[in-house]
Formats: C-alpha cells, sequence, structure tokens
C-alpha cells in the first residue's frame, strides 16, 4: 500500500522535475540562430581585418554573448535554482585573479628576457 | 526511496532570490534542490573541467605575452586557398558552425527526451554525434596540414616556438572531449533508442536504473565542449 503510494509519489514528482526543464523548441532554434549570428559577426571581425581596441572589444562582447546563450539555454542554468548558479558560476570569475597574476609575471618575463637578450633571444 | 524523491517536490514553497541561497545551503540536507545528484555532479565535473581549460589558456597567454618573438598571425596560417584566393580562418569559421549546430540538435534532443520521443531523441542524439565526429574530422585535417607546413611541439616557421606547443595542447585536448562526448552520445543514444529509461533497465556499468534525465547530464556535458571552443576560438584564432 505505502510502496504504492511512494511509487504514484515519484512518478508526480518526476513529472515536475521534467515539466521543469519543458522550454519551446521555437526558443532553442532562437538561440541556436543567435549563435550562428554572433559567430559571423566574430568572423567578420577577423574578416574585414579590425584592428586595436575596436576588434579586442568586438570579439569579448561577442564571446560572452555566446558563452552565456550557451549556459543559460542549451544547459538550463537560467531555471535552476540560485544555490547551484551561484556555486558553479563564481568560482571561475576567481580564475581572472590567476590571469592578472600571469600578466604581472609575463610582463616580467620579457623585461628580463628584453634586458638580458636583446630583442632577439 | 522517500529521501530520494525529495528534493525534486514542491520548487514553490522555497524561498528565491539571496534568502532562497542561504535556505539551501544552510538547510542540513543536499545544497543543490531542484537538481539531482547526476545532475550536481556533472555540473561540478564541468566546474573542474573549467579550470582545466582556464589553465591551459593562461598558459598560453602567458607564453604569448612573454616572448619577443613575433607570434604567427592566426588569421593567415588558418586561412586556406579556395579557387585561387587566400580566405582568412574560414576551416575554423566552418568548424566552429558544425560545433554550433551539434548543440542545437542536442538541446532539442533532452527536450524531446522529456517529452519520452524516443525516436526524435535518438535521432538527434545520433545526429549531434555526427555533427561532433565531423568536427574531429576536421581537426584532423587541420593538424595534418600544420604538420606538413612543419609546425611542431617546439617549432613553426612564422615565429615564436610556443606557439606550436600551446596549439597542440589546447586543441587537442578540446578534441580529446569532443571524441569522448561523441562515444558518450552514441552510448546513451543507443540507451533511448532501446527504451532502457522507459522499462527502467539497470546500466552495464553502474547497474543503477536510468531516467531520461541522462539525456539531459549528457548534454550538459555536449554543451560544455561547445562553450569551450567559444573561448578557443576567440582566444586563440581571433586574438
Amino acid at each position: 500500500m505505502s510502496e504504492t503510494t511512494a511509487h504514484a509519489q515519484t512518478q508526480t514528482v518526476d513529472a515536475q522535475a521534467h515539466a521543469g526543464q519543458q522550454h519551446p523548441i521555437r526558443l532553442y532554434l532562437l538561440v541556436w540562430g543567435l549563435l550562428f549570428v554572433l559567430s559571423a559577426l566574430s568572423y567578420m571581425v577577423d574578416y574585414l581585418g579590425i584592428q586595436g581596441y575596436p576588434r579586442w572589444t568586438l570579439i569579448l562582447v561577442f564571446m560572452m554573448l555566446k558563452a552565456g546563450l550557451i549556459v543559460a539555454v542549451f544547459m538550463h542554468m537560467a531555471w535552476e535554482r540560485l544555490a547551484l548558479v551561484y556555486a558553479i558560476l563564481l568560482p571561475p570569475l576567481l580564475v581572472l585573479v590567476f590571469v592578472a597574476l600571469m600578466v604581472s609575471e609575463a610582463d616580467y618575463t620579457i623585461f628580463t628576457r628584453l634586458a638580458f637578450f636583446g630583442a632577439t633571444p | 526511496m522517500a529521501q530520494t524523491v525529495q528534493p525534486h517536490g514542491e520548487p514553490g514553497l522555497r524561498q528565491s532570490g539571496l534568502r532562497g541561497v542561504a535556505a539551501d545551503f544552510s538547510s542540513d540536507q543536499r545544497a543543490f534542490k531542484t537538481a539531482s545528484w547526476g545532475k550536481a555532479m556533472m555540473w561540478i565535473f564541468l566546474l573542474s573541467d573549467t579550470f582545466v581549460f582556464g589553465c591551459f589558456l593562461i598558459a598560453y597567454m602567458t607564453a604569448r605575452m612573454s616572448t619577443p618573438v613575433a607570434w604567427p598571425n592566426p588569421s593567415e596560417v588558418f586561412g586556406l586557398h579556395i579557387g585561387g584566393q587566400n580566405v582568412p580562418l574560414i576551416l575554423i569559421a566552418i568548424m566552429t558552425f558544425v560545433l554550433i549546430s551539434s548543440s542545437g540538435t542536442m538541446a532539442m534532443a533532452v527536450n524531446f527526451g522529456y517529452r519520452r520521443d524516443r525516436g526524435k531523441t535518438a535521432g538527434l542524439m545520433i545526429l549531434t554525434a555526427l555533427l561532433g565526429a565531423t568536427f574531429v574530422g576536421m581537426q584532423a585535417f587541420e593538424w595534418t596540414k600544420l604538420i606538413t607546413e612543419g609546425v611542431r611541439p617546439w617549432e613553426n616557421p612564422w615565429g615564436a616556438a610556443q606557439f606550436g606547443s600551446t596549439f597542440f595542447m589546447i586543441t587537442g585536448f578540446h578534441g580529446t572531449h569532443v571524441t569522448i562526448g561523441v562515444i558518450f552520445l552514441l552510448i546513451v543514444a543507443r540507451k533511448v533508442w532501446r527504451g532502457d529509461f522507459d522499462v527502467e533497465r539497470r546500466g552495464f556499468f553502474t547497474s543503477r536504473k536510468g531516467r531520461y534525465e541522462a539525456v539531459e547530464i549528457m548534454g550538459l556535458y555536449w554543451h560544455f565542449v561547445d562553450l569551450v571552443w567559444v573561448f578557443i576560438f576567440a582566444f586563440f584564432y581571433l586574438w
């Protein structure tokens, strides 16, 4: 008796959990299209030979938009509870500290290389 | 039984926002209320993989910033002669579109999985696997071309020697992920096609009953591979 109740419960609960990630196909097609457009735009940055700060800005903006769309919609992060969202998205941000450390390290390395070996090592 | 069921129940009763975060983490239970163990563990694996790829890209940044020798121009290195014309970066652009398309078909497979449409789910997953295999094939072509042109982990004809080592390390590790993903896709597609998730057949490796959520967990891995490519495309090929 209790087993059948538990079983019935599992099924409703399963149905609920599944309903949680039920989104219209149209949404996925829209994101797919947007990813195509954004990739084409990134490619155009290179094709048109844009250089300097505009190039960096455009590449990074398109990259972040693409990454955001994939994580939020395709990986369903937009519909997860905040506890999971923060646990997964905040730690990679700390990698930026590592990036800053290595930028400083790389600057020092090239400085010593140029100072001691000249322009050609 | 009741305990395994509980985490999915009544999401409406829980607090949302930052209070919800505090409540979830301090509830003296599992923290990720609406995500099953399988899904949470895949996310945590992907987080660890993010750090690995992060370290590779940082190593590449450090090498590129600290060499006094000019870095090869990726736009030219990865260009192809098509019809007597030089088209910059064209192979990489096609690879990007192939991988994005595979992400699209995967997302739709997850959707049809939850609708318990076995045919469409398995079909879309096999299509995803085919696109993934196409990507790896094009990468093999790219590697072959560069190796015949003389690129090695310790040298290349166009400048900074570190170009070769970072190129083979980063794209090689990503290609390995795609290859593992293709195998993983085929295994899950077979399970879907056979109806393993409908009859709760036990898996050959864990001997646990599978659910259609396995398709979503597989999808997380696949989308992550695409996600990493977004960063490699921006930092390695466009920069």
